[in-house]
């Protein structure tokens, strides 16, 4: 067999990474990250709590990563949650989207599909009606194409 | 021996016991409903043992968006493909619909049969060149060109109508064997500054990784295929372009005689899978 | 646009909590990525998604660059009577994609 490990390496060496966040990548810095928790909570450190982040240990294609969360709550017009802030600290932008609930969604349970431009945590806080806040947070590990194709 | 052969047989040990992962072995049932024959046995005179179609390759997350035809992204293709097949274009005031009528039981079993013989042209003709040919012909429309307009769409919402049936070339009429004989050689021919064919990759490494991602057989039941990579349903001769050009060698025009060979043999080294139009992939 | 595609059933009894998904296409240009000439291609994405009841606000979702092309949304709904649920999506440009689906008690 004339196919060698090294030709392999060298056909990878021209893929193209994270096709929708282009080449030129700056990533969001920590203080990014920061800011936009503490834009949401208003200061207020986030605490443990029924908030469970779902997302795949590996995702074959950073373009398409499933993420779903589910906070536990009886939804109530005094007892709710009120949303759930989605971050990625490895995105050139960490913000990925905010789900609002209310009494109406009987529960607190919302799915989409997200961009990751390379291996990173992902990060859910949720804001409660009495104003608590829950956070979690899952590495997804981003594996990178082995052709340009 | 130079250095880089040394090396090679040191990392070739590492190769085989940890970049080598078998295809899972798992069922593709479309919604729960439709059963898929994901491998097949090989054809006579194929070098693998058997078929298997690329679904078995991926993550149980890409494999899921398949199984689901809600989830399913390249659903919305198909369903724009619908809406073109009813729209009325060109000269003589038709659609598709105009004379195919309801396209799931007119195109029911059609995209397993292609691409086939067309006496007219002394040519293999594919869905995309026979949709073409009926907008010039019939509709009094422009041919669409490459990729462009309703190219993929329409393409993708005919061999959807075909969903789950076996593929099957027809070699035995016209010059279909010439063709095949032609698609063969390509497949095997090595090209560009990485010096690899279609083989290299699909026949001989199929089941390893090349860096991070899992090499398949090369199947082409799926197509047009929605890619994560691109968010978009891409066509097959847009995909063999792709992977010409990532060996770094010229690649050849879509629907070129050198496509349309390689279209008609790799078509008939997945014999036997299902249509999975539009599978979801990497 | 496209249609969006919409899944919800289609009859469901008082007081169950029902899965709504959606699956739109658009192909969320992030802004961040570059023409063949290296200029940036300007940011035009949904950035808002809305579901409503009967006129009240069930869902919605502030939607950043990072969400993949055809944005896809799985959420529930508590239904108590029969009605109308109202989808609303708005991308940057202001274009908007709405659609509206039926339920009936059983």
């Amino acid at each position: 067999m004339n196919l060698t490990r090294r030709t392999f390496l060298t056909a990878s060496a021209s893929a193209a990474v994270a096709a929708f966040f282009g080449s030129q990548q700056a990533f969001a810095s920590l203080e990014d990250l920061n800011k936009a928790l503490n834009d949401y909570t208003g200061g207020a450190e986030p605490g443990e709590g029924p908030l469970t982040l779902t997302t795949p240990e590996i995702a074959e294609n950073g373009n398409s990563v499933p993420v779903s969360v589910l906070v536990e709550s009886p939804m109530t017009e005094d007892d709710h949650v009120e949303s759930v802030m989605i971050l990625a600290e490895g995105n050139p932008l960490p913000d990925v989207a905010t789900f609002h609930f209310s009494s109406m969604s009987g529960e607190a349970k919302a799915s989409t599909r997200m961009r990751l431009a390379k291996t990173q945590n992902v990060v859910a806080v949720a804001k409660m009606s009495n104003g608590d806040f829950y956070k979690v947070s899952n590495n997804v590990k981003v594996t990178i194409g082995g052709c340009g194709g | 021996m130079n250095y880089s052969r040394i090396a090679l047989i040191a990392l070739g040990a590492t190769l085989t016991a940890s970049l080598i992962a078998a295809p899972v072995d798992e069922k593709l049932v479309i919604d729960g409903e439709l059963e898929m024959t994901t491998v097949a046995p090989s054809p006579e005179g194929h070098p693998l043992p058997e078929v298997r179609s690329g679904w078995h390759y991926r993550t149980e997350t890409t494999r899921a968006l398949e199984a689901d035809s809600f989830e399913n992204p390249g659903m919305l293709g198909v369903e724009q493909g619908e809406e073109l097949w009813n729209t009325v274009e060109g000269t003589a005031g038709k659609s598709c619909a105009s004379c195919h009528q309801d396209a799931a039981e007119t195109m029911a079993g059609l995209g397993a049969v292609y691409p086939k013989w067309h006496e007219a042209s002394g040519k293999p003709i594919n869905i995309e060149l026979q949709i073409n040919a009926c907008r010039v012909n019939n509709m009094g429309a422009e041919a669409y060109k490459f990729d462009k307009g309703g190219q993929k769409p329409l393409t993708a919402y005919i061999k959807h109508q075909s969903l789950g049936e076996p593929v099957k070339v027809s070699l035995e009429e016209g010059d279909m064997q010439a063709w095949w004989e032609r698609g063969k050689e390509l497949y095997y021919k090595r090209t560009g500054q990485l010096n690899l064919s279609c083989a290299s990759c699909h026949e001989k490494n199929n089941g390893k990784y090349i860096r991070a991602d899992h090499l398949s057989q090369g199947n082409v039941n799926g197509f047009p295929t929605y890619r994560l990579k691109q968010g978009n349903l891409i066509s097959l001769h847009n995909r063999f372009r792709g992977c010409i050009r990532d060996t770094r060698a010229e690649y050849p025009a879509a629907f070129s005689d050198d496509l349309m060979a390689l279209e008609v043999y790799t078509t008939w080294r997945g014999q036997g899978l299902s249509v999975e139009t539009p599978a979801v992939r990497q | 646009m496209a249609k969006p595609r919409i899944k919800i059933p289609k009859k469901v009894a008082a007081g169950d909590v029902i899965t709504i998904k959606t699956l739109v296409s658009h192909k969320m240009e992030s802004g961040q990525r570059k023409d063949k000439e290296g200029k940036v291609i300007p940011r035009k994405i949904i950035n808002k998604f809305t579901c409503e009841f009967n006129g009240s606000s069930v869902f919605s979702c502030d939607i950043d660059p990072a969400v993949a092309a055809n944005p896809y949304f799985e959420f529930k709904a508590k239904v108590e009577e029969a009605g109308t649920f109202k989808f609303t999506w708005v991308d940057d440009d202001g274009e908007v994609i709405e659609s509206e689906k039926e339920v009936a008690l059983s």
